[in-house]
């Protein structure tokens, strides 16, 4: 009996050699329980070991495999074969990037922005380990808990067409990060993110498509982190406004 | 997309088509809601072009008034409250994401939330008929 098979169109692109990327198909043994990350990997083994891509860790944890897939963000790692059967399945890199080979694209831009927006915890004055940990309570873990979800993959980059149109825009999870710090109570960072966030290519940029919480992998919700912000900074510039002494945070 | 400054040799930069738009279902219900806005604005320039003729006296008035009467202005009067309604409508869903409301410990959950947007724009709505019904 012929085994069954699924085509996969895959974005190839030479730098050098090509001006603009081709489109390659590839027939691969169609198998349920398969992700098209598997295809890829089975492409790669069987078939043509030239084609370049990044993954990891194969369980949506790591958020390397992020690409277009039919035109939508996914983790390859997370979408099933019989999801897309019976094809074609389109596979392209992430959109809105540049792309350095085949499928991997670069990600100078994203990491350079997320070191602006500085995710981590700031304190104005850093207790000795001695005087033991910072405390919390569950009500102040839930609320950035799911903004510190993000597994840096992306997909909400190349969901947000503010990003495609104008590049210099922060973006969703580098703002939602700014924002799950923002949140946390042991955080005394805000006034030093602030200036990154009100900056006309920081939340003001953003025009609320929300197709950016509609892909995210993890359930982040990256359009509810920028118009909070929007709120938070809204509001921020009204006291700097109205009261004699800024009445800042 | 507009390449940027540091566009380093090599790299392919993808560019938006022009009907990037039509892509996905999420990107043309954007669309509409920002279309939305044009006709609201052309609403307003209306309606102040009214306030200005009251000032100008009754027959300069009237003659705006049968002119908003024709079958074309009564057409983009209702294409504008539509597009008014679904503006509100879905602006006031969105307001669960966007406002986070506390009740001494507690997140008000996001349903209440938009709930209540649609309650005060009722009352608000009633109170305004209202007010222009008993003064008419």
């Amino acid at each position: 009996m012929r085994e069954e098979t699924i085509t996969l169109e895959v974005t190839r692109y030479r730098p050098g050699h090509d001006s603009e990327p081709r489109t390659e198909s590839f027939a691969v043994p169609y198998q349920k329980d398969w992700v098209v990350l598997d295809a890829l990997n089975h492409i790669k083994d069987q078939l043509d070991g030239t084609l370049t891509y990044r993954w990891s860790c194969r369980m949506g944890v790591c958020g390397s495999c992020g690409m277009m897939v039919n035109g939508v963000p996914k983790l390859t790692c997370s979408a099933f074969l019989r999801d897309y059967y019976p094809g074609p399945i389109r596979v392209e890199p992430l959109a809105n990037f540049p792309v350095i080979r085949d499928l991997v694209v670069s990600l100078d831009d994203f990491m350079e922005k997320l070191r602006r927006v500085k995710p981590w915890l700031i304190r104005a004055v850093e207790k000795p380990v001695s005087e033991g940990e910072y405390r919390q309570t569950p009500a102040q873990l839930e609320d950035y808990k799911q903004f510190s979800m993000c597994i840096n993959c992306m997909l909400c980059y190349a969901a947000c067409p503010v990003y495609g149109l104008a590049p210099a825009f922060v973006g969703p999870a580098a703002i939602a990060l700014a924002y799950r710090y923002n949140m946390d109570s042991r955080d005394e960072g805000y006034k030093l993110r602030e200036p990154i966030l009100s900056e006309s290519v920081g939340v003001w940029e953003c025009t609320f498509v929300g197709e950016c919480s509609v892909v995210c992998p993890k359930g982040v919700d990256p359009a509810a982190a920028i118009q909070r912000s929007k709120v938070a900074g809204a509001k921020d510039w009204a006291m700097a406004m109205l009261m004699p002494w800024g009445g800042r945070r | 997309m507009t390449v940027p400054q540091s566009a380093r040799p090599g790299l392919y930069y993808p560019k938006m088509p022009l009907g990037w738009w039509l892509r996905r279902p999420n990107y043309i219900r954007f669309m509409i809601r920002e279309v939305t806005s044009v006709f609201i604005a052309i609403f307003l320039v209306v309606l102040l072009i009214e306030v200005h003729m009251v000032a100008q006296g009754p027959e300069a008035y009237a003659a705006v008034v049968a002119k908003l009467r024709s079958p074309g202005w009564i057409v983009f009067n209702v294409v504008a409250l539509a597009f008014a309604l679904y503006h509100t409508v879905t602006w006031f869903k969105l307001t669960g994401v966007v406002q986070v409301v506390h009740l001494g410990e507690r997140r008000v959950p996001p349903g209440l939330v938009v709930a209540g947007a649609f309650v005060a724009w009722g009352v608000v709505s009633l109170f305004i008929l209202y007010w222009l019904l008993v003064r008419s």
